[in-house]
């Protein structure tokens, strides 16, 4: 049987007959990989801490005719024990895995994989508010995908920012003159922390209101669920400071 | 795909927690060629579960009345609660000897990702229990995994203001496991070992 080898963070495991786990990881190079590992549930087994959600790792497989085998595993990064001591971080690290799992394939996304590390490293140092780190990997997680958003230019006639207005469907902010029925009201502080959560730039977004904070991730929550089908189950569990 | 009632057994037996498409076949072919008396005996005995076996209103452990019989049994201690996730659970920590209180079963554990949150476990139930003044300990054996952990640290934050220690089951389970594999021995062990939390 073929090995391969590649770093992984693990999204999510289901429990599989007596005591087995069947875990789904978005590694570096090889895009989602879903892999049974064996004897993990028993309290003896020596690599089940390492493939609990939030891991990340270094790991071999062997190629198998439906799902591939977990063989061996060794910790790159160890988030999980560090979010967990926070509710809010948990539930936000929780739509984080779940948006990777929905969001990539088995095609290969190393944008995506460090985007993710990056985000639940920043959960677990505690970095900025749990809820910032989730509307900007949300955000980022979407442009990757090919949805990014715009928060500055009109969508239909790129007429200089700020604007008031955010079309859902467009993913854009529109000037008074472009705004169809439907769009949604925007304060030029939320229009801003968009974009600083857009682009990364954590020093403006951590100057933001606690109301430009709550209408930004009511926007990406609802930017979020209306790209990703079916929604994400995790969203509405999240904890919002 | 098999003609009518075949099929329609090996669709239920897939829909069995860890029987996947090819072992709900198995199962089925299995069952088809048993002598006719062991199929009849497990019907009988799923019918017999349904009918006779519901939750504990106190506790939400299985029971075959109101209460269970642990909650029924007056020589156990009302003055320490334990918390986990599965009525299994509570069988895994009855065969230690090491906890003469009551139980609370959650129902599972907290896992946004499934669409499990707080609202949807018997916390709520739990919250109204403690309000009785003879309860002085409540000791939480969640699965030494990280959603275990993670609702742990849910009821802890949120029973802490009401003034009853809270203990945490001690570590010696690995964190990746389920808490009904761990040994007699370890779970004995992590028992007295507790540490308070709150
Ligand atoms: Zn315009
Ligand atoms: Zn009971």
């Amino acid at each position: 049987m073929p090995l391969y080898r590649d770093e992984a963070v693990v999204l999510r495991t289901q429990k599989l007959g007596e005591a087995d786990r069947i875990v789904t990881l978005l590694s570096r190079y090889r895009g989602q990989i879903r892999a049974v590992a064996k004897g993990v549930r028993r309290t003896a087994s020596k690599f089940g801490s390492r493939l609990e959600p939030f891991m990340v790792v270094d790991a071999q497989f062997y190629e198998g005719k439906s799902l591939d085998i977990v063989n061996q595993v060794e910790t790159i990064g160890s988030y999980g024990g560090q979010i967990i001591e926070d509710y809010g971080a948990f539930t936000a690290a929780n739509a984080m895995v779940e948006a990777a799992e929905r969001l990539t394939s088995e095609e290969s996304s190393p944008q995506q994989y460090l985007l993710l590390v990056g985000a639940l490293r920043s959960l677990a140092g505690k970095e900025h508010d749990s809820s910032l780190i989730l509307d900007s990997y949300l955000l980022r997680a979407l442009a990757i995908a090919g949805w990014a958003p715009s928060f500055d230019n009109c969508a239909r006639c790129e007429a200089m920012g700020p604007h008031s207005a955010f079309v859902m469907q467009v993913g854009s902010v529109v000037c008074q003159n472009c705004k169809p029925i439907g769009a949604v009201a925007i304060s030029t502080d939320t229009s801003d922390l968009l974009g600083a959560l857009l682009s990364g730039d954590w020093d403006l977004a951590e100057t933001a209101s606690d109301q430009a904070r709550s209408s930004a991730s009511g926007i990406v929550a609802a930017y979020s669920q209306w790209h990703i089908e079916r929604g994400l189950k995790s969203m509405p569990h999240v904890e919002r400071a | 795909m098999y003609e009518g009632v075949i099929q329609e057994l090996i669709d239920e037996l897939g829909r069995l927690p860890g029987v996947g498409p090819k072992s709900a076949q198995r199962i089925a072919f299995y069952l088809l060629q048993a002598d006719a008396d062991q199929a009849k005996r497990l019907a009988e005995v799923l019918t017999e579960v349904r009918e006779r076996v519901r939750f504990c209103e106190q506790c939400g452990n299985v029971a075959e009345a109101e209460l269970c019989n642990i909650c029924r049994d007056p020589r156990r201690s009302k003055a320490s609660i334990c918390v986990v996730e599965e009525s299994k659970d509570v069988q895994a920590i009855e065969r230690t000897r090491e906890f003469k209180g009551l139980y609370h079963v959650l129902g599972g554990a907290i896992s946004p990702i499934e669409g499990i949150g707080p609202d949807n476990l018997r916390i709520k139930e739990l919250v109204s229990r403690l309000a009785d003044p003879d309860i002085k300990e409540v000791i939480i054996a969640t699965d030494p995994n990280l959603e275990g952990e993670a609702t742990a640290t849910y009821l802890t934050r949120m029973l802490s203001p009401m003034g009853i220690t809270i203990s945490r089951l001690a570590s010696g389970l690995p964190v990746g496991g389920d808490l009904e594999y761990a040994d007699e021995i370890t779970l004995g062990r992590a028992f007295e070992g507790r540490r308070t939390v709150s």
